[in-house]
């Protein structure tokens, strides 16, 4: 038996505009250009894809199944933007073979700075995905794959979900194949499900490459490869970043033909399905344990995680993020939040990579930079002016609590009032959870 | 294979990048074992010789001075008398010849030499242009004892030369086009020199620019085809160990931004003037150095006592040898806001140095450069904003600089002649002979 599990990564980040260190005002991003991007994106890729995926699933009444992870910041901009993608997204949970999985809100690195942020985010995306699908997410997939036992733990101690993703890196599975199910070393119930990237990049990377011996990969090609599986493992993960689909591969390509014929080469085989990850989980039980305990990702051939933290100015500007957590959330100013949660996309870091830089590859593709240095000035530029903001707003938070401070005020009451801010606080920050921005439509 | 070259000064006579982009080259071309005849001009000893009558019509032309340096084993170095220097402009080059003759008065006394010249001055004329017909004959005459195969040609006072060996040889001329006269003078080009080197385009077989920028002022401006004009990119010479420079004996309380060039239109230093006015309304503990000497020396200095900054920028003149090292060891950043730089062999120079740079992206080294921060030279509050962020973000000047310094290892001179061999070769063997 063999069972495809494919799953979607769909992202776009809030892109800051030019900001210098004389401008003073605090919109840090450009609409303009999100704007534009997001219903380019929209029409190369979101939308004929979603269409296209709808069919095939209709056409083979629920024996082609799919799963996605589509980020907070997102699904803010597609309701800006592009709403009918969102109700194509729509169309697609309601056909009953589409799975939502779980990440954090705005694609972040919070796991490694910030658990308390991490999990907030966790949440809030949660919640967004049950307004917008009516789904409640049962597997869990953190930023760019990043993973380690740590991790898998902590998940596993949030009691939410049945299992995690991560990247199947060869480094860590030594003799041990992808097409199966594990379970991470320290949990007790949590099922792995591991990316096979081979396969996947032969879709996502390879496709459309002349020089590369398979090409052009064709559907009944591909097939047979995953029919190899069979015997020998019990599930193949393909997963892959939606924006493959008519953005990094273009529709000239071939790529929708590819997807639209998949299906019918993959069922000839009469012990191939296709499953969405939680039904992956079901259906296997863990063959092993895999211990994992240093940081991965499915990033670059290092699979490590110096495209965001590499050099001295990524890591200095995610500290100096971070850092600033408290005094931010602090201000009760939802605004300010906000901005700030926005800033902790990974792409913002990814910018900022030095690693490959003067060969000009891939990561120069999806930077809206000339180069590193002009995205590092312009993020700091940012948060310079963030902490001008939440320390003004500081000096009028502080005012407001000296309301609460009255000397003539017992010790007891001087406590409540202490615990009361706390918590006007922690409520009024989980109220973010589902912005007015999201509710109004 | 053997190259006439007709080039300029060698260290440590140096004023700027032509002289340092010809040594690069020929030294390389040595190491690659390729000859070269190299030809230059040169004043003998102005003060004392009976230079003026050199330059007289009538007088023994080829009074051509053969050596050879040590180091350069291919090399055959030719010195033609002359008092031509890069970057003059007619202006400089007719006070050079005043001054020459002052001196003679003073050593000789008035008489003599007023008998002289007053009857002559119109024949050996004060102007540049003359002269650079006569460098033209001297070094055609003496092309016809030389033996070689080609002809390299670097910047447009030698075109002429260049032309003339040409036609006596009936050799290939390769022109190399270090800066064209829109780079010199902006919109206000000198109608005779843009002559002279359109004239050299036109005659050559093949044009090497210094980069892509200057390619594209040869086609547009000069309205060449581009099939004639290649790019070579100039290299840097590594200084190497240069951490002897124990001590500056400089204790710094202030950062300090550096200017290092020709204060001329052409290196944008009112630019560099108002970029620093905008950093000092936020920052204060900074420094601006402007090192280099030009014709808009005085008003660069009045332009920053109007702006209200001449207490923060320290003018030092032109700097060589120990001098550029220790204010390299000073700066914290370099910045180039040159308004058309055809390359700019500086920035590579003070990236070895360890000090990372901003560039203008009007330049050819912002082709090559990935590890530089680039602006537009009109764009002060662009530049600034780079300055300030440099300053106050360490991990910023620390990332530059290992960058930058490993990026400029990799522009070799080598490479440079190499692809001027292969240019050569291309040359003496059209595609399809």
């Amino acid at each position: 038996m063999s069972s495809i599990c494919f799953y979607f990564q769909v992202h776009q980040p809030y892109r800051l505009r030019h900001y210098t260190v004389f401008d003073t005002n605090s919109d840090y991003f450009d609409d303009y250009k999100n704007a534009s991007i997001c219903r380019k994106v929209a029409n190369k890729c979101y939308l004929p894809a979603n269409r296209l995926l709808l069919d095939v699933i209709k056409q083979y009444e629920g024996k082609f199944r799919i799963s996605y992870s589509i980020t907070g910041t997102l699904l803010e901009q597609l309701e800006h933007y592009a709403p009918e993608v969102l109700s194509t997204f729509d169309a697609l949970a309601q056909t009953g073979c589409v799975e939502f999985l779980a990440e954090t809100y705005y694609h972040s690195l919070s796991f490694l700075y910030s658990r308390n942020e991490f999990t907030e985010q966790i949440q809030k995306h949660s919640e967004a995905i049950k307004y917008y699908f009516g789904q409640t997410p049962k597997v869990f997939r953190n930023t760019e794959l990043i993973y380690n036992n740590d991790l898998a733990q902590y998940i596993e101690s949030l009691g939410l979900f049945d299992a995690i993703i991560s990247e199947g890196a060869d480094h860590i599975l030594g003799y041990r194949s992808p097409n199966f199910v594990y379970k991470p070393t320290g949990c007790q119930n949590l099922k792995l499900l591991l990316k096979n990237y081979s396969l996947s990049d032969d879709i996502a990377f390879r496709f459309s490459n002349r020089d590369w011996a398979q090409w052009p990969l064709t559907a009944d090609k591909f097939a047979h490869w995953v029919n190899n599986v069979n015997g020998n493992g019990n599930v193949v993960n393909l997963f892959m970043d939606y924006e493959t689909f008519g953005e990094h591969q273009w529709e000239d390509t071939g790529i929708f033909n590819f997807m639209r014929h998949l299906p019918e080469e993959i069922l000839k085989h009469p012990d191939n399905n296709f499953k969405t990850p939680s039904e992956v989980v079901q259906a296997y039980d863990a063959v092993g344990t895999i211990d994992i305990p240093h940081i991965i990702s499915w990033a670059d051939t290092e699979r490590d995680l110096s495209a965001w933290l590499g050099n001295a100015m990524q890591s200095n500007a995610i500290h100096e993020l971070y850092r600033i957590e408290n005094s931010v959330k602090n201000t009760l100013d939802e605004r300010l939040v906000s901005d700030w949660r926005k800033l902790q996309t990974s792409d913002h870091f990814y910018y900022m990579c030095t690693k490959y830089f003067s060969d000009g590859d891939v990561h120069k593709y999806f930077n809206p930079y000339d180069s590193p240095y002009e995205s590092y000035i312009n993020f700091m530029n940012v948060l310079d002016n963030m902490q001008r903001r939440y320390l003004e707003l500081g000096n009028n938070a502080e005012k407001n609590c000296l309301e609460f401070n009255d000397p003539k005020q017992s010790p007891k009451t001087h406590k409540d009032n202490k615990i009361k801010i706390v918590e006007t606080r922690n409520k009024k920050i989980s109220s973010f959870q589902i912005t007015d921005e999201t509710v109004n439509s | 294979m053997r190259i006439f070259m007709l080039g300029w000064e060698f260290p440590p006579f140096i004023s700027g990048g032509l002289g340092t982009a010809c040594y690069g080259l020929t030294k390389a071309m040595d190491q690659l074992g390729m000859k070269v005849t190299f030809v230059l001009p040169k004043a003998v000893d102005s003060k004392y010789t009976t230079h003026v009558k050199l330059l007289s019509p009538g007088s023994h032309m080829s009074q051509a001075t053969s050596y050879e340096k040590e180091e350069l084993k291919n090399v055959k170095f030719r010195s033609l008398n002359s008092i031509l220097q890069p970057y003059s402009t007619p202006k400089t080059y007719q006070n050079q010849i005043e001054e020459i003759l002052r001196q003679k008065k003073i050593l000789f006394g008035d008489s003599n030499i007023l008998s002289n010249q007053s009857a002559d001055s119109t024949d050996y004329s004060h102007d540049m242009y003359t002269e650079i017909h006569r460098y033209a004959a001297m070094a055609a005459e003496l092309s016809i004892d030389e033996d070689f195969d080609i002809i390299h040609a670097h910047d447009w006072m030698t075109y002429p030369a260049g032309i003339a060996v040409a036609a006596l040889s009936k050799k290939p001329l390769v022109i190399h086009v270090h800066s064209t006269e829109f780079d010199r003078s902006g919109e206000h080009v000198n109608q005779e020199i843009y002559d002279i080197e359109r004239l050299g385009m036109e005659r050559a077989d093949k044009i090497i620019a210094v980069s892509y920028f200057t390619r594209n002022i040869i086609i547009s401006r000069y309205g060449i085809s581009g099939d004639k004009v290649e790019v070579v990119y100039n290299g840097v010479e590594r200084i190497g160990n240069w951490s002897n420079l124990t001590d500056t004996g400089i204790k710094k309380e202030e950062k300090i931004v550096l200017f290092l060039g020709r204060i001329t239109m052409q290196k944008g230093p009112e630019y560099f003037l108002l970029a620093a006015k905008k950093v000092l309304e936020v920052m204060n503990d900074v420094k601006f150095v402007m090192a280099g000497s030009g014709d808009l020396i005085h008003k660069t200095i009045e332009m920053a006592a109007q702006l209200g900054i001449g207490h923060k920028v320290l003018f030092t003149g032109f700097l060589r040898g120990d001098d550029v090292k220790k204010i390299y060891k000073m700066a914290d950043i370099y910045v180039m806001p040159s308004v058309s730089e055809p390359f700019g062999i500086a920035p590579l120079e003070a990236l070895d140095h360890d000090v990372p740079v901003i560039i203008s992206k009007q330049s050819g080294v912002s082709e090559v450069l990935m590890h530089a921060l680039k602006v537009d030279f009109w764009d002060v509050n662009e530049i600034a904003n780079k300055i300030i962020a440099v300053l106050k973000y360490p991990p910023l000047q620390m990332t530059l600089r290992s960058h930058g310094n490993f990026e400029v290892r990799k522009l070799r001179w080598v490479d440079a002649a190499a692809k001027c061999a292969k240019i050569y070769e291309e040359t003496l063997a059209p595609a399809g002979v």
